[in-house]
C-alpha cells in the first residue's frame, strides 16, 4: 500500500531501489550516499529483493561492473558521490557512450581537496559533459519519484542513456522529511520489465561491444549520442506525464514557483529552493512579485522552455553551488545561452553560495531579492559575479 | 582433452583477418577459448591493450562470440558485471544454459594498471577466468616498460643510454600475487606449448569460480624479434627457466615441465634486440643478478612444489 511515512532522503532511494529490484547493483560506500547501499544490502539479506550486489573494491569498478552488467542484458542501479564519482569519471562516459540505461542515485558533495563531506554540485556538474541526463530534486520525494521514472526514462528505446539521479548531501540525505512511499506493485508496474539491446549473454547472435571507432565512424556516434540526449527531453516529459496519472504529482522540466507575473526571479537547483519558495511567499504576501525557476532536468537542458519561461521577468538572479574556475557558473552559463536569443532579454547575472555545504539562510534569500530590487530600480547590475556569505568577500 | 587436431575441427572464437602484426602468436589462445571444452557458451571480455585495438577496429571484429571491452584498467570489475548479470538472470529464469566468462588482458592492464579490478575480481570469487598475455611492455603504446619488464630490457621508458642499461631491478611476480587471493587455480602457460595451455584453459574454465592464467606471449616489434621467431623465443623462455611452467590448484603447487639441461639465460636474451645491449662484458653484471634472479624463482617454486609432495607423502 501507498503510505506517508518520515524517512531520510537516502533512505527513500533505497526504498525505491528495493522497489525497482534491479537485476544487479554494484556499489562502493561514501559518504553522504552510503546509506543507500547499507539499506540496500539488508534489503538484499533480508530477501525483499532478488538482486544481486557486487560490493567491488572502488567506484571505477562499480561503474565498470555497471556497464558490463547493463551490456549483458539487465537492469543495473548503483549510488555514489563527489570523489566516488570522479574515480568513476572515465567510466561515466564509456556507460553513456555504450548506451547503457543504468540509473545512479548521486548524492551532491563537494569535491576534494580541500575534504569535505557536504553539499555542493562539484561532482554531477563536473560530469555534465559526461553524457548522462541529470535529473535534480528539491526534497525527499522529488528525490524518490526521480528515481521511479528514471529506469524508464533511461531505457526507453530512443534513448538508452544513463540517468544521474541527484540531491544535496545531508541536507536531503540525512534528513527526516515526510513524504508518500507509493505501493510496491504500483511502482513495479509502472517501471515495467526490462527490455535488452544486443545483450553480451546473447551468444548466438554474439556482439562486439566497445569496439575501437576511427575518424571514420567515432562523429556519427556521437551524434547519434546528441539526439538520443535530445529525445530524452521528450521522454522525461512523457514519463514525468504517465506518472502524474498514476501517482498524481506533476513534474516538468523545471519548476515555476510563482514567475508568471513575477519581476523578479532566482534560479535553482535542489535543496535550497525549499528556503526559496519560503521567502517568495513572505515577500509575496506584501506584494514583491518575486518567483523561483527550479531546474530539475539539467541534461538535457531545456533552454527554449526556459526562455518562454522568464519572457515576462526583468531581472534573474543565477545561483550556482559549483565552480567552473576562471568562467561563470555553470547553471549561470546555461541560463545566459538560454536567454540569448529571447526579443526582452531580462537583466541576469551570477551568485556562487554553498560550497562545502555552507548554509543559505532564508535572511540570505532576503538579501538576494533585495539586491536584485535594487539592480532593476537603477537599471544597472552592479556585480555580474560575485561569491555569497564568504569572508572576506 | 580432445588432440589438438581435433579441436582445430571446432569453431574457433576468433577470425582472421584481424589486425595484430605478422607473426605475433596472441591469437594462438584466443582461437582456443571455444575449442577445449563442450558444453558451455563463451563470453569474453577485454582490457584495452594490443589484441582489443586489432581485434575491433569497427565496424569489423575478428569475435565470433560475444566480447566486451570497456576500458584499460578494469577488464575484471566490467567481467564480474556480465558475470553477476548471468547469473541475476539465471535465478530469475531467464537464461537456462551454462555460461563460461573469460576476461583477458595484458601485462600492462593486469600486472600494473588494473591490479586493483583483477585482484577485486578473484577475491569476490567471480566464476571468471583471466588470462594475462605477458608480452613484457606496453606494445600497443610503443613499447613502454610495465612492471613486467624484465631487468636490462630497452623500452621507450626505460631507453638505453649513457646513465641507463634499460630497465631497473626486477620484474613483478604476478603469479604469486594471484596465488596469494586463495582462488582454485592459478597457471603459468606459454604461446609454444598448445597443448599445455589448452589443458590449462580447460582445467580454469571448467572450475567453478575464479582462476588465472598468465600466458607468456613474445612480441615481435616489443621484443625486436623477427616475425617466425615468437613460438622459439616462448620455448627457450621456458627452458632457461626464465618462465616456468607450473600451476597452482588448491594452493598446491605443481612444476609442468622441467627443462632437461640447464640452459643459461643468456641464450633467450641475446637473440632479442630488447637485450642486446647488454651483450658487452662490462654488463656482465646485470647479467649475471638477471641469471641469479631466474634460478632464486625457479628455486623458490621447485620448493613449492616439493613442499607440496612431502606433504601428501607424510599423509600417505
Ligand atoms: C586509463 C588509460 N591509460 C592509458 C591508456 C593508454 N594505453 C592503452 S593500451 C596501453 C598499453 C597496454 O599494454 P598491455 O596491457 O601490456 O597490452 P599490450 O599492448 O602490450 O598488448 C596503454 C598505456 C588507456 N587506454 N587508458
Ligand atoms: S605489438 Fe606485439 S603484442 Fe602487439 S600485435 Fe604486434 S606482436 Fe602482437
Ligand atoms: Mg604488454
Amino acid at each position: 500500500m501507498s503510505k506517508v511515512l518520515a524517512i531520510t532522503g537516502a533512505g527513500a532511494m533505497s526504498e525505491g531501489m528495493r522497489q525497482i529490484n534491479p537485476d544487479v547493483v554494484p556499489a562502493f560506500p561514501i559518504t553522504p550516499s552510503t546509506q543507500v547501499i547499507e539499506d540496500f544490502s539488508q534489503f538484499v539479506a533480508d530477501g525483499k529483493v532478488d538482486t544481486e550486489m557486487i560490493t567491488v573494491e572502488s567506484e571505477h569498478s562499480a561503474m565498470s561492473a555497471c556497464i558490463g552488467a547493463a551490456a549483458a542484458g539487465g537492469r543495473v542501479m548503483t549510488a555514489t558521490s563527489s570523489a566516488g564519482m570522479a574515480l568513476m569519471w572515465e567510466m561515466l562516459y564509456i556507460a553513456s557512450s555504450m548506451r547503457q540505461p543504468v540509473v545512479m542515485t548521486l548524492i551532491n558533495r563537494a569535491l576534494s581537496a580541500p575534504i569535505n563531506i557536504h553539499a555542493d554540485h562539484s561532482d554531477s556538474m563536473g560530469a555534465r559533459d559526461a553524457g548522462w541526463i541529470q535529473l535534480y530534486a528539491e526534497n525527499n520525494q522529488e528525490a524518490y519519484d526521480n528515481l521511479i521514472m528514471a529506469p524508464k526514462i533511461a531505457e526507453k528505446m530512443d534513448v538508452r542513456l544513463p540517468v544521474m539521479v541527484c540531491m544535496d548531501g545531508f541536507i536531503i540525505s540525512h534528513c527526516v522529511q515526510t513524504m508518500q512511499l507509493e505501493d510496491d506493485d504500483k511502482v513495479k508496474k509502472f517501471i515495467g520489465g526490462f527490455e535488452s539491446t544486443y545483450p553480451v549473454l546473447d551468444t548466438e547472435n554474439p556482439s562486439t561491444w566497445g569496439a575501437l571507432d576511427l575518424q571514420d565512424y567515432y562523429i556519427e556516434h556521437k551524434r547519434a549520442q546528441h539526439i538520443a540526449m535530445k529525445n530524452a527531453k521528450d521522454a522525461i516529459k512523457k514519463v514525468s506525464e504517465e506518472f502524474a496519472d498514476i501517482f498524481g504529482r506533476k513534474y516538468e522540466l523545471f519548476e515555476s514557483y510563482r514567475i508568471d507575473d513575477a519581476e523578479r526571479v532566482i534560479i535553482a537547483i535542489n535543496s535550497v529552493c525549499g528556503e526559496i519558495k519560503e521567502v517568495i511567499d513572505e515577500r509575496r504576501e506584501a506584494g514583491d512579485k518575486v518567483g523561483l525557476l527550479k531546474i530539475r532536468s539539467f541534461r538535457p537542458f531545456p533552454y527554449e522552455e526556459i526562455a518562454a519561461a522568464l519572457e515576462r521577468v526583468k531581472i534573474v538572479t543565477v545561483l550556482d553551488r559549483s565552480e567552473s574556475m576562471g568562467a561563470y557558473g555553470p547553471l549561470f552559463t546555461e541560463i545566459r545561452t538560454a536567454l540569448f536569443d529571447a526579443p526582452e532579454k531580462p537583466m541576469v547575472y551570477n551568485r556562487i553560495f554553498g560550497l562545502g555545504g555552507r548554509e543559505l539562510f532564508m535572511s540570505d534569500i532576503h538579501d538576494i531579492f533585495e539586491e536584485n530590487k535594487t539592480y532593476l530600480e537603477t537599471g544597472k547590475v552592479e556585480k555580474m559575479f560575485d561569491y555569497l556569505k564568504v569572508r572576506g568577500g | 582433452m580432445p588432440s589438438l587436431q581435433e579441436m582445430a575441427k571446432k569453431e574457433g572464437a576468433f577470425a582472421g583477418g584481424h589486425r595484430m602484426c605478422a607473426g605475433c602468436p596472441v591469437p594462438i589462445f584466443t582461437k582456443m577459448l571455444t575449442r577445449v571444452t563442450d558444453g558451455y557458451e563463451i563470453v569474453a571480455g577485454n582490457a584495452t591493450c594490443c589484441l582489443e585495438v586489432a581485434s575491433s577496429i569497427f565496424p569489423y571484429s575478428a569475435w565470433k562470440i560475444p566480447w566486451i571491452h570497456t576500458a584499460f584498467e578494469n577488464v575484471g570489475a566490467s567481467m564480474s558485471g556480465v558475470e553477476t548479470m548471468y547469473r541475476a538472470l539465471k535465478k530469475r529464469g531467464k537464461i537456462t544454459k551454462p555460461y563460461k566468462f573469460i576476461a583477458i588482458g595484458g601485462d600492462g592492464g593486469t600486472y600494473d594498471i588494473g591490479l586493483q579490478s583483477l585482484s577485486g575480481a578473484m577475491e569476490r570469487g567471480h566464476d571468471l577466468v583471466y588470462i594475462c598475455y605477458d608480452n613484457g611492455a606496453y606494445m600497443n603504446t610503443g613499447v613502454q616498460r610495465s612492471s613486467a619488464t624484465p631487468m636490462g630490457a630497452t623500452t621507450t621508458t626505460t631507453p638505453m643510454g649513457e646513465q641507463s642499461y634499460g630497465r631497473q631491478g626486477n620484474r613483478k611476480d604476478l603469479s604469486r600475487i594471484m596465488v596469494a587471493h586463495n582462488i582454485g587455480y592459478v597457471a603459468q602457460a606459454s604461446i609454444h606449448d598448445p597443448v599445455d595451455l589448452s589443458e590449462k584453459l580447460k582445467k580454469a574454465i571448467e572450475l567453478d569460480g575464479p582462476a588465472f592464467i598468465n600466458l607468456l606471449s613474445p612480441c615481435i616489434p616489443g621484443w625486436k624479434i623477427a616475425p617466425d621467431m615468437a613460438v622459439e623465443l616462448a620455448r627457450l623462455g621456458v627452458e632457461t627457466k626464465y618462465w616456468p611452467l607450473y600451476e597452482v590448484i588448491d594452493g598446491e603447487y605443481k612444476i609442468n615441465y622441467t627443462p632437461k639441461k640447464e640452459v643459461p639465460v643468456t641464450e633467450w636474451m641475446f637473440l632479442q634486440g630488447r637485450f642486446k645491449h647488454l651483450n658487452k662484458p662490462e654488463y656482465s653484471d646485470v647479467v649475471d643478478a638477471f641469471q641469479k634472479d631466474v634460478e632464486r624463482n625457479w628455486n623458490w617454486i621447485v620448493r613449492q612444489a616439493a613442499s607440496v609432495e612431502l606433504l601428501s607423502a607424510e599423509v600417505n
